[in-house]
């Protein structure tokens, strides 16, 4: 037993229910994110992974269900809300506008305004400020190579747009950072370089949840793998004490967790 | 992190490293410079209708031409905000005029003095531009389906209020004539109106450019998803765009009090498709997040040029409305193929 195990989860979930018309996304799912550790969130499709992100991080409204950040009962009315709170989230689909550059993309709804008469008055954005800062933290977290912040998002490929999601998300996460599919649009080089920004983000003590179909990449980073099946959890296993045959059994119901 | 070592390219870096021919490069100009094809426009038309008619570029009319198109470019001022964000606004030409009927009918009827009867009327384009956001943003209703809908309303609430009589400049008075002044630099007839819109724009371009407000716009109009996402509000954003809209077009209306000299129901309810041709051929996409501010105003040059232009040219007037409506498809399909851009 290690000493996170005491610990009170940093953010906990219990008997989430989310349906959308006839079709049950959660059916009663519980979740636990420990203090600095990396967990996993697995299972296959239609195992509710997607819905139960949404609820966690304030994109969808659980039916039902309650929510805990730190000990303190939450609701998240939208993704503002999370946000506030601490909750950063990279999406899957790429949340990234690609019309706009990428400073803009990054300082999205968290625009800095000048110091001044300028700011207060003419509500003027500290636009070079804001593209600096983009760029340091772009650069700090060595993923991509991008230099201009004034370029445009649909001039980049996939993978540098998920470099500045990804970028947007680590350079703000307060409490936990939620990271869906991150590396499924990316190049060997690119994950690698996403699974070892993972890594020191935990290591700074920022918790962290990795949704993946990506076993061998679940299995070399998690600290513990949250198994999901049929909007539930069924499992919660460590790479230490099962195998990926395992997880996978158990994630498909070919075999079902035995007490450990 | 590890150390950096030097990688070989992936096959994604080397596609976006390829030579393009000179049609891909002109397609990659176009979508970083909005405002370029509306320019090349404006030159070529300007060109061609010097040549049909030698009256054309006379500076009397181009004189003219700017007159004629400052209306145009203050409803297009409006109508370019509202693209962006991904909406559309079909109804600007009715709401232009009922608010010069708030302001005519409050200063020549009731008798309130000129300068409320203006802030009356830009009130009223708010609450007009009110009722469209309101129904676009909380009903989620389309809004080339609730803007046609205003407009008939709009239209019909304009020829209740007017009686179809119009309101003479002379029981309207100072400041709202202000407008109709004008002065002259080198030949060239400037009119107050003209300052006026040439100022919106400044003012609207900062906005759009240099504030989160317009950030968030384009944000909107480019991915609402996302910018929900992103925690943007996205429906109080579409409400404030449609209400900025009409107060934009109220400050349109004053223009067009001063370039007609009165107040008239008439005028103005061809500009609802002549605003939409204006900003798309200014390089304002239909399905919002991209456009160009300037490109509004070069736009709305062009297509008054074009009316003028194949009027001096002796084409009746038939032809210069088939001309505006080919016009129109032609900014649509250059705007669909310049939105074919990949990196």
């Amino acid at each position: 037993m290690r000493v996170q195990d005491v610990l009170p989860p940093v953010l906990a979930a219990r008997g989430l229910v989310k349906t959308y018309g006839r079709i049950v996304g959660l059916d009663g799912a519980d979740f636990d994110l420990l203090p600095g550790e990396i967990l996993a969130v697995i299972g296959d499709n239609g195992a509710g992974k997607s819905t139960l992100i949404k609820c966690l991080t304030g994109a969808e409204r659980p039916d039902s269900g309650t929510l805990e950040l730190a000990g303190e009962r939450v609701e998240f009315r939208g993704p503002q809300d999370a946000r506030a709170a601490g909750i950063e989230t990279v999406y899957q689909s790429l949340a990234v506008a690609p019309a706009l550059d990428i400073g803009t993309n990054i300082f999205l709804g968290r625009e800095r305004r000048m110091k001044g008469l300028l700011g207060t008055v003419f509500r003027k954005l500290d636009i070079n400020g804001m593209n600096r800062d983009a760029a340091s933290k772009m650069d700090a977290l060595g993923i991509g190579t991008l230099q201009n912040m004034s370029q445009s998002v649909d001039t980049l490929s996939g993978g540098q747009r998920q470099a500045v999601s990804v970028a947007r998300a680590a350079a703000f996460a307060q409490k936990v950072i939620f990271l869906d599919e991150p590396t499924a649009a990316l190049g060997v080089k690119e994950s690698n370089s996403v699974l070892d920004l993972i890594l020191r983000l935990r290591d700074n003590g920022l918790p962290v949840v990795l949704i993946s179909h990506n076993m061998p990449q679940v299995f070399q980073v998690a600290d513990r793998i949250h198994i999901q099946r049929l909007g539930k959890r069924v499992a919660v296993v460590t790479p230490q004490t099962h195998s990926m045959t395992d997880a996978v059994a158990i994630m498909t119901g070919a075999a079902t967790l035995t007490a450990t | 992190m590890t150390a950096p070592h030097v990688q070989p390219r992936t096959a994604s870096e080397e596609f976006a490293a390829r030579q393009r021919h000179i049609g891909q490069r002109i397609q990659h100009f176009v979508h970083g410079h909005p405002w370029s094809s509306p320019l090349a426009i404006l030159i070529v038309s300007v060109v061609l209708f010097s040549l049909l008619s030698p009256r054309f570029a006379a500076a009397g009319n181009l004189s003219l031409v700017t007159q004629q198109a400052t209306v145009l470019a203050a409803v297009s001022a409006g109508q370019v905000l509202v693209l962006l964000s991904g909406g559309v606004d079909l109804s600007v030409g009715a709401v232009t005029v009922l608010t010069t009927f708030v302001v005519g009918k409050l200063a020549a009827d009731v008798g309130v003095p000129g300068i409320l009867a203006l802030v009356a009327g830009l009130a009223a384009g708010a609450a007009l531009g009110a009722v469209n956001g309101f129904l676009v943003a909380f009903f989620r209703l389309n809004p080339f389906i609730v803007t046609l809908g205003t407009l008939s309303i709009f239209t019909a609430l304009v020829t209740l209020v007017s009686q179809g009589k119009v309101i003479d400049s002379t029981e309207l008075g100072w400041p709202i004539m202000l407008t109709a002044d004008s002065f002259q630099i080198a030949g060239f007839t400037v009119t107050v109106g003209m300052v006026v819109v040439a100022l919106l724009y400044v003012v609207l371009g900062y906005v759009l450019r240099q504030t989160a407000w317009g950030r968030h716009v384009f944000a909107v109009g480019d991915d609402a998803e996302v910018a929900r996402l992103l925690a943007i509000r996205v429906r109080r954003v579409r409400i404030s765009v449609y209400v900025v809209a009409g107060v934009i077009m109220a400050i349109a209306g004053w223009v067009l009090i001063g370039r007609n000299g009165a107040v008239t129901p008439q005028t103005a309810l061809a500009i609802n498709l002549d605003s939409i041709t204006a900003v798309v051929i200014g390089g304002t996409g239909l399905a919002g997040g991209r456009g160009s501010i300037v490109g509004a105003v070069l736009g709305s040059l062009v297509v008054t040029v074009f009316r003028n232009g194949l009027f001096l040219a002796g084409v009746p007037a038939l032809y210069q409305d088939l001309s505006v409506g080919a016009l129109i498809i032609v900014a649509v399909g250059l705007d669909m193929w310049i939105r074919k851009v990949r990196a």
